[in-house]
């Protein structure tokens, strides 16, 4: 029933990644919120429902970017799998997990949707994305993952208390 | 009076006598002296009883002067956030006087006043969001502009809200001219959020400085908006056309309050284009 606090969580993301977040910018780029709390929720041990939270992100953020859905789906649901491997992995070392999602999931992102939006017909020069949208991003990225990381962690220990296993 | 007494009333007198003239300043620099010396002492233990004074009252003041403090600090912040309250509103009233005055000078639009309410997730896109949609009115593909040129257009709209896209998005283009040079151009965006002129024939004659307006070709965008200005031109002679980097008159980093024009619709023209086989 605890995992209801992904709605106001998620819509609590969203809006600050769209009023807030994109306004912090590094050169043209600036971080994803939404896919940093997929990440670091889903490398948390005892969590569950990290697919219907990234299913939830992507409906929000879907909604409100013009980017299409489908960029989102697959990439929201990457990023949740990559943690999900990452973690029966390297589960000693969180941080390092949380680095190393964040790091992947944000390049695969960039990736995806330079590589839809060049579909649809936009414009875009690789070397200009790189070096202006995906790197700065990239680092910003890495540098919310931690803040992230410990909330999220928090979250995880309310919603899944040790008593309770699902 | 015996011999004794009169000696004691003599020299009282004559002490006194010398003080009242030394305090009277009638000995010159030994009065000063005298005078120095007696204010030093008073003041010596005046600031000892002070200092006494405030040893011996101070727990009881202590106590009041925090809860004085505790109040006067309360009241500081309650009017700093008063002030800060009321710079944005002479922001927000500043940008609507503008507004108006531009809505003024163009009598022949109709607008609606929105406020930006976020940005595109994405940093690929320069889209925003306003908070005006469909229960005002607004309609796809409506221009938004501000009181120093054109923002963009409606690309989507809700009940509450819309989503604009801006001139400096990568996906947008816009017919132009440039009001010197008498010649017609494409203006587009870029990721960086920069814009630039595109399609500008080899014979047009374009300077830095050329103001640029919309053409109001395509029917997408009504005509004469102001869009910026020439920054510098390159001109390649194995090129088609010549190219020119543009300084947009509106500053988008800064975007609070815009205008969307309600009774301009656009055309679409994309049955009378030609079909390719």
């Amino acid at each position: 029933m605890r995992n209801i606090v992904a709605f106001p969580l998620l819509v609590l993301a969203v809006i600050l990644q769209s009023s807030i977040i994109s306004q912090i910018k590094l050169l043209s780029g600036y971080a994803d919120l939404p896919l940093i709390l997929l990440a670091a929720w889903a490398l948390q041990e005892r969590v569950k429902s990290a697919w219907h939270w990234a299913l939830a992100a992507c409906v929000m953020v879907g909604f409100l970017s013009r980017l299409p859905w489908l960029v989102f789906v697959i990439g929201y649901m990457t990023v949740v799998f990559l943690a999900q491997l990452l973690q029966k992995r390297i589960w000693q070392a969180p941080l390092l997990a949380m680095f190393s999602v964040t790091f992947a999931g944000t390049i695969f992102m960039q990736l995806l949707s330079f590589v839809v939006l060049r579909i649809l017909g936009t414009p875009f020069s690789l070397g200009d994305v790189l070096g202006l949208i995906t790197l700065p991003s990239l680092l910003l990225n890495m540098l919310f993952a931690i803040p992230v990381y410990a909330i999220m962690r928090d979250l995880a220990r309310w919603v899944y208390p040790s008593e309770v296993y699902e | 009076m015996n011999s004794r007494s009169l000696q004691t009333t003599i020299t009282f007198l004559v002490m006194g006598g010398i003080v009242v003239l030394a305090l009277g300043g009638f000995f010159g620099s030994a009065s000063r002296q005298f005078d120095s010396v007696l204010v030093g002492v008073q003041t010596w233990f005046s600031s000892r009883f002070l200092g006494l004074q405030d040893f011996i009252t101070a727990p009881r003041d202590i106590v009041s002067l925090r809860s004085r403090n505790a109040e006067l600090e309360a009241q500081v912040s309650q009017l700093q956030a008063q002030v800060i309250d009321l710079q944005q509103r002479v922001n927000e009233t500043e940008i609507l006087a503008a507004l108006v005055d531009f809505s003024r000078s163009n009598p022949e639009n109709a607008y609606k006043a929105a406020a930006v309410i976020g940005r595109d997730p994405s940093p690929f896109l320069h889209y925003i969001i306003i908070n005006r949609g469909s229960n005002d009115d607004i309609r796809r593909g409506m221009p938004v502009v501000t009181n120093q040129g054109l923002v963009g257009r409606i690309d989507a709209v809700i009940a509450d809200a819309s989503r604009v896209q801006l001139i400096t998005d990568p996906a947008s283009s816009v017919n132009v001219y440039m009001q010197h040079a008498a010649t017609d151009a494409v203006l587009i965006g870029s990721v960086t959020g920069d814009v630039s002129l595109d399609l500008i024939s080899q014979d047009a004659v374009v300077e830095p400085g050329d103001l640029i307006l919309t053409s109001g070709l395509g029917g997408g965008y009504p005509p004469d908006l102001i869009l910026g200005q020439v920054v510098n031109v390159r001109t390649l002679e194995f090129e088609l056309f010549q190219q020119a980097t543009v300084q947009p008159a509106v500053d988008f980093a800064r975007l609070e309050i815009v205008l969307v024009i309600t009774n301009f619709h656009p055309v679409d023209i994309a049955p009378l284009q030609p079909q390719t086989p």
